[in-house]
């Protein structure tokens, strides 16, 4: 899904809030929250691809206004409503007041059919692809041609894994892209690598 | 005309949330409590930049580790007890020099190695800097004190997939002939993401 979580490249924040030897951490409700979220995925209750689509689908405002730890707590209580392991009327009885959740999932889908092997050097082009369900794809790299520099071991294809279809495991492949071919005219020079599924990716001309 | 029968509640604070989910659990027997007080002395504890700066120190003073950890870096850092969660299933070390910096982020949530280089810092998942350092590195390195030469090649590694990312950091060369102890005190968190030089 093209959502708000899909922040490379947007225009308009300014300057990072940067201190050296910054906290992970301000409180002891976001190391419990962090704490949570791991004992769900450590007893199986939903993957790190669930995890993160769930906070994908929260409403763009709630998730611009939610600090990272808010997201990881909606996504958590979103995920044990939506399997079963509590209701929603529970949790805001239990707290005493709205416990907003993320929206529902829209449809995924599984591996491409038709995938081909790398290696580095390759010139390839990530695909046009637009889908509902969860994607690993920036939407900055959509449509663009770079190199690849690496291959990753396979894992999950988390368009997938993200929704309780059948993920076959495929490669990584880091992909070196040059920032000028991403936003043309409109960007520092820098080389920008990703790490792109298969699924994402065809051979350059 | 105004719904006078709507209850309006308010939003439960995000403390009364956690406690909400805590209690929820154990109400099912599933035990959370103990198993979040562990995994709050992992989170505090164990996941600790002082793992990746061992790493960095006995890269600086072992070259033949130094080659094992650019090739392999899971492989590598298991020879120092270290060790990945397994959906992390690759972590590439990149290696910085006069020339090259390399710099790490997440624009889509906020990754990283996180067993290596500690938990992400507040600054890296707020949203100034995962839509920008993609797109402007130069400028945000320089706004977070890194004023880089124009020779130097900036290398964004955006952690889009299960790969993982740990930035091997130049050594300074005042710190050549160091024992390796010492050394590993002078690596930072920072420098391992690659927004600060040493």
């Amino acid at each position: 899904m093209d959502g708000m979580h899909d922040m490379g490249g947007r225009q308009g924040f300014g300057a990072v809030r940067y201190t050296q030897n910054a906290q992970a951490f301000h409180a002891d409700w976001e190391v419990r929250a962090n704490s949570l979220y791991a004992f769900a995925v450590r007893r199986g209750i939903f993957n790190m691809d669930e995890y993160r689509h769930a906070i994908e689908r929260m409403e763009p405002r709630h998730y611009l206004a939610a600090s990272y730890y808010e997201r990881s707590l909606t996504s958590l209580a979103t995920l044990l409503v939506e399997k079963g392991v509590v209701t929603h009327e529970e949790l805001e009885q239990r707290a005493r007041g709205q416990f907003p959740l993320a929206a529902p999932s829209a449809p995924g889908r599984t591996n491409a059919a038709a995938r081909q092997h790398f290696q580095p050097g390759n010139r390839v082009r990530v695909r046009t692809d637009h889908v509902p369900g969860h994607i690993r794809m920036p939407g900055y790299i959509r449509g663009k041609t770079g190199v690849v520099v690496g291959v990753s071991p396979a894992y999950p294809f988390p368009d997938a894994h993200a929704h309780a279809l059948k993920a076959d495991d495929e490669p990584t492949y880091d992909v070196r892209f040059r920032s000028e071919d991403l936003w043309p005219n409109s960007a520092e020079s820098a080389l920008v690598h990703v790490g792109v599924f298969q699924s994402y990716l065809e051979p350059a001309l | 005309m105004p719904d006078h029968d709507r209850v309006i509640q308010r939003t439960a604070t995000v403390e009364q949330r956690v406690e909400a989910i805590q209690t929820a659990l154990d109400a099912r027997g599933m035990n959370a409590t103990e198993a979040v007080e562990e995994l709050d002395h992992l989170a505090q504890e164990e996941w600790n930049p002082k793992n990746g700066a061992r790493v960095v120190a006995r890269a600086w003073v072992d070259p033949p580790f130094r080659e094992r950890l650019l090739a392999n870096g899971r492989a590598a850092v298991a020879e120092l007890g270290l060790s990945l969660p397994k959906h992390h299933r690759h972590l590439v070390v990149l290696e910085n020099t006069a020339t090259v910096q390399n710099v790490i982020c997440c624009t889509l949530c906020s990754c990283t190695a996180f067993t290596i280089i500690g938990l992400p810092p507040d600054w890296y998942k707020d949203l100034e800097y995962r839509s920008r350092v993609v797109r402007e590195a130069r400028t945000v390195l320089r706004e977070m004190g890194l004023d880089l030469l124009p020779e130097v090649e900036i290398r964004v590694w955006d952690t889009t997939a299960d790969t993982r990312y740990m930035v091997l950091p130049a050594q300074p060369p005042e710190t050549i002939g160091w024992p390796e102890e010492r050394l590993a005190e002078i690596v930072t968190r920072d420098s391992m993401i690659g927004v600060a030089r040493l």
